[in-house]
């Protein structure tokens, strides 16, 4: 690994000690005078932030400043050095750099960049301007939070990912880590801790945002022995990676959450259940255990409090359906994946029929964070009955991709246009997709509505694990509601008709009306349908799966009329319900159109209107999207 | 002891008796094809679904898992239940067109014709109830069948799709099949 501590680790042994371990943290860090922060996380590391990372180590050394960080603890001081974070969030923009103390704020940094950089900082104390953020009124932002993205957000769960070292245990320390740990095991009872986090108004953040300090109460009430902690980051919604991000880039505040909840709850064990497609997180995720556990965080008399915790890593084999917390359960006791009926609360008889507390990673990231700051601060922020911060993960036709945190009650406007920066292009917003698969699609009269979990679920969404997917004109619904029943098809263990059957049929009837063959009874049809694979299955994958169906013609009926009645596909992706025609007032008679088909669909001579013949035309745009004179349509 | 409602009926049973095994001595009729009352209940099979108002909240539960609870009003005949146990008959017979038990047990509900259609290779007579491999596992205890795949691609196999060395040739999964779809073959 990068950066594997080396110096001689000694075990904190009382609470108390970690004051000073925060302050030894602290000051070895600020003794390097400049830091060079390089995103690390997945989206900036295919775009080749390592490569930037090592270089500008690489340059850093070049001018004789000795760059291993082991010096600094050592209590020796440095010019400058380069350090690898979680993600900033601004997936966008990446690869990201940011120069601390400054707080300078480069994007889209590329190798042949890194000896302006250097030089503009440690020469010059200057900046590289055309690598700064970008308005668009064509100003430039110096720092993060000059930068709209950012300033509309409130990052606090998020508020490690991107400022500390995710694979140095000692980086955490010295952001107030594992003091929350300290001060329940030297000042409050495990029974304060369940009060404090009921008095939070914590609420789960996997999805289903049942209240965390209830669910920790049930288990500390039970009888069971030994009581088991899981931390659930089977994160497989499509477009969604809150969960991964937070692994990656701060994964010791979900394990220091976790143990506070072990403390609270009085249990022995605890399980990470990460997705084994998440290796990046998976690797951090271990080397922070081992970390932790070399610091007596974890393991046997942690910090001399005789109170025992540790963690296992389970890897899920790729089955979406292991999200569920019964499949999850049962992938981790050996069997199939499969969900099963539970009439007992998993508080009561969870894992291994055992008392069983199941939270989702943003859920334990909070808890430290509740710990430290206290639950009336916490419960300050956001609405009546959803306290707190949301993370989201923006994605789909949006202009700032990427991961953000805001305050529960924000609205979608504020969500999407002030902090996504809009859509693309200047084009009209159609449809946001909330909650993942089992999530509704909203339309542009709901973006004034304060997102919150009761808000979403009134107009037929839901909050979900928090992913965003935002779509343009360009979107068609009922191919947007296939995709996901297909998507759901595809993951339903196969257990319950409903689900397994019911999305088969569901998805012939999308595929129908895609292709121009619907029927007007259909969409009754698929109504029926929809309430009967709701009521009739077993788990949340199957109950929920009709949301997308429901919400789309709930909102956008008419667009389905279109495509039954008018065989019309108005947002032209339906490739049976639409042509491509020439526009003979608009064309200039360039000739683009001709030049770039693909399949010799269209005639053109010189001087002469071009022409689309129907037969030949393959649908694929390009004649349309080349065209400079709306000619094409 | 629990004491709950079943069709207007105040009832008194032991803990843990599940709402399908009540109804069933009441002589209330309630279609099921995944259960057996020899074997585990699966809960694959969705018909025996029946409402339950608990604390003042319907919901639609499998009666073949759910237990009788203190307090619950059970009804298995609302027009919720009877539409949602239409539609997953419909299902049935878009699986299974060609399967007599389905047809007759869909007639029986008023069910003649269905309005889904799946794929060809997502139609089959197999309902993929499981009750051929509770019967290996639990009654033969032999193991030598199971599901594979997941959602439309789920099926009933043996491991790795060969002859099951563990197969003792009981018959017991043909025995409990409810559409018939397992065939005995006489080895050489």
């Amino acid at each position: 690994m990068e950066q594997e501590i080396t110096t001689r680790v000694t075990p904190i042994s009382a609470p108390s000690e970690m004051t000073a371990m925060r302050e030894q943290c602290k000051d070895a860090l600020d003794r390097r005078k400049t830091t060079f922060r390089v995103c690390a996380g997945t989206a900036c590391i295919a775009g080749g932030s390592l490569d930037v990372y090592e270089e500008l180590k690489n340059q850093i050394k070049q001018r004789g400043i000795d760059v291993d960080v082991e010096l600094l603890f050592e209590g020796g001081e440095t010019e400058a050095g380069a350090s690898k974070s979680g993600c900033h969030g601004f997936c966008q923009m990446g690869p990201l750099v940011r120069i601390e103390p400054q707080g300078t704020f480069y994007n889209k940094v590329k190798v042949d960049d890194v000896p302006n950089i250097i030089s503009a900082t440690l020469e010059d104390q200057g900046v590289v301007e055309e690598l700064l953020f970008e308005n668009q009124d064509g100003s430039r932002a110096a720092t993060e939070k000059e930068v709209p993205f950012y300033a509309g957000q409130k990052r606090i769960v998020l508020g490690g990912c991107g400022t500390i070292n995710p694979e140095d245990i000692r980086n955490y320390f010295a952001v107030d880590g594992y003091q929350a740990l300290a001060k329940c095991l030297q000042d409050m009872t495990p029974e304060d801790v369940v009060e404090e986090m009921k008095k939070s108004g914590l609420r789960g953040r996997g999805g289903g945002g049942f209240p965390a300090g209830r669910k920790w109460e049930s288990a500390a009430k039970a009888t069971g022995r030994p009581k088991y902690i899981i931390c659930n980051a089977d994160e497989g919604d499509p477009g969604a990676f809150m969960d991964r991000s937070l692994i990656e880039g701060n994964p010791q505040s979900v394990i220091e959450g976790m143990i506070i909840s072990a403390y609270g709850v009085g249990a022995k064990y605890g399980v990470v259940y990460v997705r084994a497609e998440y290796p990046l997180a998976v690797t951090r995720l271990f080397l922070a255990l081992d970390q932790a556990r070399e610091y007596g965080l974890l393991g046997e008399n942690i910090m001399g409090s005789g109170f025992d915790f540790d963690i296992e890593v389970f890897q899920g084999a790729g089955a979406f359906v292991c999200g569920e917390s019964s499949a999850l359960r049962a992938s981790i006791e050996g069997l199939p994946g499969e969900p099963t009926a539970k009439y007992d609360h998993a508080t009561d008889k969870g894992l291994w029929e055992k008392p069983t507390v199941l939270n989702n990673v943003e859920t334990f990231a909070n808890v430290p964070i509740i710990i430290n700051q206290g639950a009336d601060w916490y419960a300050s922020m956001g609405t009546e009955n959803s306290k707190g911060t949301k993370v989201f993960s923006l994605v789909g036709n949006i202009v700032n991709t990427g991961l953000i945190e805001v305050e529960m009650g924000t609205t979608l406007r504020k969500i999407i246009f002030d902090i996504g920066g809009g859509i693309p292009d200047g084009k009209p917003f159609k449809a946001v997709q909330t909650g993942g698969p089992s999530g509704g699609c909203l339309p542009a009269d709901k973006l004034d509505m304060p997102v919150d979990f009761d808000q979403l679920k009134e107009v037929g969404s839901m909050m979900g694990s928090g992913g965003m997917i935002v779509m343009d004109e360009g979107a068609c619904v009922v191919n947007v509601a296939k995709y996901f029943i297909e998507f759901c098809n595809d993951e339903s263990c196969g257990k319950c008709i409903s689900c397994r059957d019911g999305s088969a049929a569901l998805l012939n009837i999308l595929e129908r009306i895609c292709e121009g063959e619907g029927r007007e009874e259909d969409l009754e049809t698929m109504e029926d349908l929809c309430h009967c694979i709701d009521d009739a299955s077993m788990c949340g994958l199957g109950t929920s799966l009709p949301n997308p169906v429901l919400s789309t013609l709930h909102y956008f009926r008419d667009e389905y009329l279109a495509h039954i009645k008018d065989k019309n596909c108005p947002a032209k992706v339906c490739k049976p319900l639409f042509t491509y025609e020439v526009i003979t007032d608009n064309c200039k008679k360039c000739g683009l159109c001709f030049r770039n088909c693909p399949s010799d669909a269209v005639i053109w001579k010189k001087k002469e209107v071009a022409e689309i013949i129907q037969d030949k035309c393959v649908k694929c745009g390009i004649c349309k999207e080349v065209c400079k004179f709306d000619a094409v349509e | 002891m629990v004491t709950f409602t079943l069709n207007g009926k105040e009832l008194e049973v032991k803990e843990g008796t599940t709402l399908l095994e009540v109804a069933r001595d009441e002589g209330i009729n309630i279609p099921t094809l995944c259960y057996h009352e020899e074997m585990s209940s699966y809960g694959a099979c969705r018909l025996c679904l029946v409402e339950v108002i608990k604390r003042g909240w319907p919901s639609i539960q499998p009666a073949c898992l759910y237990p009788a609870q203190n307090g619950i009003e059970v009804n298995t005949d609302t027009e919720r239940v009877r539409k949602s146990r239409k539609i997953l008959l419909e299902l049935y017979l878009a699986r299974s067109p060609d399967s007599q038990a389905i047809i007759d047990l869909a007639k029986e509900y008023g069910v003649r014709d269905t309005r889904f259609k799946l794929k060809e290779s997502e139609r089959s007579d197999c309902i993929l109830c499981g009750l051929c491999v509770r019967a290996c596992a639990e009654i033969s205890k032999r193991h030598a069948i199971s599901f594979a795949h997941r959602g439309s691609k789920r099926a009933i196999q043996t491991p790795f799709e060969e002859l099951a060395d563990v197969c003792v040739g009981c018959q017991a999964c043909a025995f409990v099949c409810p559409t018939g779809v397992i065939k005995i073959e006489e080895a050489d």
